[in-house]
């Protein structure tokens, strides 16, 4: 497979898992196994590290909390901010872990049952990590779309059944 | 009542209702029908399109335009044709027009009459026939040969030309069929025209949705721009087709014509649709091109699903339509398409409803979500696999 049509692939799984082999095959016009090799091969590189569902989890009533947390930190000779990150990111309850440009470096998503849980893991583990200065704690209150996914749209099927 | 109904005048009772009203009717009145039959694209409008109507309703754009349409949107559609290798004077040879369908009417309007003969390759969109019935010339089929990819040949209009014949009428890239003319074969069908000095409506509507080649404009051809009328719009390439917004482009006597007929009937096309369409034209290309490469995987997925079930369908090289062969089955088309939308809950349009050519033959729209398409592809086999137990 070209690396183009190896990023089509990509770019296809990635909008959705849960498309099959055949379908996949059909779609790009290649042969099934083709398909198959390059998948296989792209999850034994570690290119593709798993798959999941978009869930629109305010929709389930469960008890769910998530934080937004920005992290200062300050950078560690040769490792950088590397080390700080995989010290955070062991954590199960921590869910993303990202190192951003701007006023703060990294950014955490932490998930917990109440928000009394969250707020706890981030007081005593989180801020009590070596090398980090500051957390600054936003609890998420509605979320709107995830990962190219609109979460709050009830639109649905507008057009005629027939036209010409 | 019946006596008042009577009454009517002649034209509008002898006009017939379009074939796809039955099955309009029909599908309408069912339940969890798959539809392949909508001749419109799923997605909605790109965001920025849609802001820009919002904005131009929030600033108040709310009055008539100039007839001809906001003279800022005629400059852009003669810039966007010109990347198609023709030259038109955006305040003479362009009309912005409520959809393509209104052009169509127009053309038709201010080129033939009674006693004329249009020509129509056939099988076509279905108001073409129509128009020219209601213009009082009479419509004259040319076929487009499955044989032949549904491709018009240049002989086949030769062979119908008369004294009377006026124009013909043609849609590239096609619909119903998704198949495309190239370069070749617009030129030959080009010289044919020249040869009988008849005026051409080409309705290019589906231009942007063409795979793997570039879209050829008939105009641009030698001679052609000074005797044909250009129809296109926004509806299909930028998801637009609610907005009512097309156009016409031709020589500005033919224009002047359709311009004074379109100010006594229309005034002018929507105001705020015609801003949208401004910044369509300006940054819609990337959307247009995210469009362009999904239909393109689904009409890999929709052909490679109708052949495995044995019904022969040629890879639709524009549009979003497969029209599959569905004679094997033994069923007429509007037979077939009857059986799959009782029994299979699939909605198709049958062929013959695009003029006796397309006999034979089903269009399955493939402007629907894959999950979709292949729901239905298997609903298919299903029925087709009880038809033959």
């Amino acid at each position: 497979m070209s690396p183009t049509q190896r990023h089509e692939l990509l770019v296809r799984l990635h909008d959705d898992a849960k498309l099959s082999i055949t379908t996949l095959a059909a779609m790009m016009d290649v042969d099934p196994a083709d398909v198959e090799a390059t998948i296989a091969e792209l999850e034994a590189s570690g290119i593709i590290r798993g798959y999941c569902a978009v869930i629109n989890w305010d929709r389930i009533e469960r008890d769910r909390v998530r934080g937004i947390i920005e992290v200062k930190v300050a950078p560690q000779r040769e490792v950088g901010f590397d080390a700080v990150a995989r010290r955070i990111y062991q954590y199960p309850e921590v869910k993303d872990v990202t190192l951003v440009s701007g006023s703060y470096d990294l950014q955490v998503i932490v998930e917990g049952q109440r928000i009394q849980e969250v707020a706890r893991f981030v007081s005593e583990r989180l801020a009590t990590i070596e090398h980090v200065q500051s957390t600054t704690t936003h609890f998420v209150l509605k979320t709107y779309k995830v990962d190219g996914v609109v979460l709050d749209d009830d639109g649905g099927e507008q057009r005629l059944v027939i036209s010409p | 009542m019946n006596a008042l109904r009577n009454r009517l005048a002649p034209l509008a009772r002898s006009l017939p209702p379009s074939g796809i009203r039955r099955f309009f009717d029909m599908a309408s009145t069912m339940k969890d029908v798959i539809s392949l039959g909508v001749g419109e694209p799923d997605f909605v409008t790109p965001w920025h399109i849609r802001e820009s109507g919002l904005h131009a309703l929030e600033r108040g754009v709310t009055s008539y335009t100039a007839n001809a349409g906001i003279f800022e949107l005629r400059q852009a559609i003669a810039r966007y044709l010109n990347g198609y290798g023709t030259f038109y004077h955006p305040e003479t040879e362009i009309l912005v027009t409520v959809g393509g369908s209104e052009a169509i009417d127009l053309a038709i309007r201010v080129l033939a009459g009674p006693g004329d003969e249009v020509l129509i390759a056939e099988p076509a969109y279905v108001s073409y026939r129509p128009l020219v019935h209601l213009s009082g010339a009479t419509p004259v089929s040319v076929p487009l040969r499955p044989e032949n990819g549904f491709r018009l040949d240049a002989n086949d209009v030769r062979a119908r030309i008369t004294p009377r014949t006026k124009a013909l009428i043609l849609c590239n890239p096609n619909n119903p069929t998704g198949s495309v003319l190239n370069r070749a074969q617009l030129e030959s069908i080009a010289q044919a025209v020249r040869d009988a000095d008849i005026f051409v409506v080409v309705d290019e509507i589906y231009a942007e949705l063409t795979y793997g080649q570039s879209h050829v404009s008939l105009p641009s051809l030698p001679g052609m721009q000074e005797r044909t009328v250009l129809i296109g719009g926004l509806s299909k390439a930028y998801a637009m087709t609610g907005w009512r917004l097309g156009y016409a482009a031709a020589p500005d006597f033919i224009l002047h014509a359709m311009l004074t007929v379109h100010q006594y009937t229309i005034l002018c096309a929507p105001a705020a649709a015609q801003v949208a369409g401004i910044e369509a034209l300006a940054h819609g290309g990337p959307a247009v091109l995210a469009m362009v490469a999904e239909y393109d995987a689904r009409r890999h997925l929709i052909t490679r699903g109708l052949n495995e079930l044995g019904l022969s369908c040629a890879l639709p090289q524009g549009a979003f339509y497969a029209f599959p062969d569905i004679r094997s089955t033994g069923l007429s088309s509007e037979q077939f398409a009857e059986e799959l939308l009782v029994r299979g809950r699939v909605a198709v349009v049958p062929g013959n409803v695009f003029g006796d050519q397309g006999e034979g033959f089903v269009r399955c729209s493939y402007a629907t979500s894959i999950g979709q398409i292949e729901q239905a592809l298997e609903r298919i086999r299903m029925m087709l696999s009880a038809g033959r137990d």
